[in-house]
């Protein structure tokens, strides 16, 4: 399944017409202590680059953007109840929302994971 | 992702200087962030496992940006009496007192710690005014006092239920002092100044040391396998539970004394006689109430308020503003503090907090929000 990072540090791994939304591990380092998280609903449209999903740590508060556009099917209530799973696992159980693609074109424009991973020890 | 609310404290600008433990942090694995002037570190293992630590063993804390200031010369205490609202003349030696530096319209110029050491009084205020405060001081008071920068003096704070414990097998004697009590020590050869006092709520040791000496004595302290290093992070979220107002957010020129909830700061003996910048203003406010005065928050559900968050009555009226706020560790909550109208400020009072947009629940809520246990001697 491939897997795509955009520069604000969102990953997106897609499965056929659907894909599956969350934040990098470097992105749940920088924020440390996540204590909060607040997931879009199912039914909702996100637009790329629109705010989808809000996640909080002890010191801050981000917005998590769509990286593509698409229609969410599910969200990921178990972060609502544990947010420190973003912590522990941010690529995996720490996954925000799944979409239906609107349109796989936009995913052109993201970075693959090894260039992402590249890219953020440069940080 | 965009972080939208970073730490306010935190600069762009460059930091001014090192501090002494600036490199000893950093092998420490600390994550430096430019604070006051200085890099300094907001978590070493990650802020809520060092907020916990130090609520149950001991936690180090690198202070060394606040203002340690020696204040001396011909009747210190009445002159620095007229720019504090604290009882200096009757300042016990070696006590050290909570006082407030003030400007001539009550508002707070600084908070700080004031102790008499013989002829002389050890102020340390906050590590972003000092600059500002030492000015301001120099200034108004009369050519007769000196205010010295000891600049080349680091402070280290040690916290927590076994601070007590951990610091005694360095140096022999430390238990003997009660709670807002200070001596000086000798450590390996250097003249130490500690004194049983702190900002999180629990016991703990304030220790003064000259800054070569400084990483020696953290290694020291940390060897102990209570004791680890905190940042400044953890540092903040103890002192909110702890209901203790941090200096530039919950209290600053446009807040008096009385606003802040620290009457306690003015005695008996100053309230009758006034003689201190702003008293005309703070004796009103300790007569008729203040407008508006410093309250805790508890927000219902999971997300934090912040500072900047405004606070609104039930009708959606404007009534107040949060001016610290965050998650809280021992509480597993949101908590926050601020300012509310004086006729909405009693323990209770349902409100609404509204923040980007979104409102949220709160109430009233009395501080401190985990209780206090400092080393009160006499007590058990």
């Amino acid at each position: 399944m491939p897997l795509y990072f955009t520069k604000e540090h969102e990953w997106i791994r897609v499965e056929g017409d659907t894909a599956t939304v969350g934040i990098s591990d470097h992105a749940q380092e920088a924020l440390g202590d996540i204590v909060f998280a607040e997931v879009p609903e199912s039914g909702r449209h996100v637009s790329k680059g629109q705010e989808a999903a809000v996640v909080e740590s002890v010191k801050a508060a981000s917005d998590v953007y769509a990286p593509v556009s698409g229609e969410v099917i599910e969200s990921n209530s178990t972060i609502a109840d544990d947010p420190a799973v973003i912590n522990r696992d941010p690529e995996g159980d720490g996954w925000f929302f799944k979409i239906r693609l609107n349109d796989a074109g936009e995913l052109d424009g993201l970075m693959e994971e090894v260039a992402y991973r590249e890219w953020v020890k440069t940080l | 992702m965009s972080v939208e609310v970073q730490n306010p404290d935190q600069t762009a600008e460059p930091p001014l200087d090192k501090l002494p433990l600036d490199a000893w942090h950093r092998s420490k694995g600390g994550r430096m962030v430019p604070f006051a002037g200085y890099d300094m570190p907001v978590q070493c293992e990650g802020i809520i496992a060092e907020h916990n630590w130090t609520r149950e063993n001991a936690g180090l804390f690198d202070v060394s940006h606040m203002g340690q200031l020696l204040v001396h010369g011909r009747d210190v205490d009445t002159a620095l009496e007229k720019l504090l609202p604290g009882d200096l003349q009757s300042a016990a030696d070696m006590k050290p007192k909570y006082s407030l530096l003030l400007d001539d319209s009550g508002g707070i110029v600084d908070d700080l710690m004031a102790t008499r050491r013989g002829d002389d009084f050890y102020v340390v205020v906050n590590g972003a005014t000092k600059h500002g405060d030492i000015e301001y001081m120099r200034r108004l008071l009369p050519a007769t006092v000196v205010v010295d920068y000891m600049k080349e003096q680091a402070l280290l704070a040690l916290q927590g239920p076994r601070a007590a414990e951990v610091l005694e097998t360095i140096v022999s004697g430390v238990t003997q002092l009660g709670f807002m009590q200070g001596a000086p020590f000798s450590w390996q050869g250097h003249n130490l100044w500690i004194s049983r006092s702190g900002y999180t709520g629990e016991d703990g040791f304030e220790i003064s040391v000259p800054g070569s000496a400084a990483a020696e004595l953290a290694d020291a302290i940390v060897a102990h396998g209570a004791a680890k290093p905190i940042g400044l992070g953890a540092r903040d979220s103890l002192r909110l539970e702890a209901g203790l107002p941090l200096y530039g957010h919950d209290i600053d020129r446009e807040t008096t004394p009385v606003m802040a909830g620290l009457n306690f700061a003015i005695n008996k003996r100053r309230r009758a006689e006034g003689g201190f910048a702003g008293a005309m203003r703070i004796l009103a406010e300790l007569e008729n109430g203040p407008p508006q005065v410093r309250v805790g928050f508890e927000v219902e559900g999971r997300q934090p308020v912040r500072e900047g968050a405004l606070v609104l009555d039930g009708e959606g009226n404007e009534v107040g503003r949060v001016t610290s706020g965050g998650f809280s560790p021992s509480l597993s909550r949101p908590i926050a503090m601020g300012y509310v109208a004086t006729s909405l400020a009693g323990a209770g009072t349902a409100l609404k907090v509204e923040q980007r947009g979104k409102l949220f629940e709160a109430r009233v809520a009395a501080m401190p929000f985990v209780p206090h246990r400092y080393h009160r001697k006499g007590a058990a």
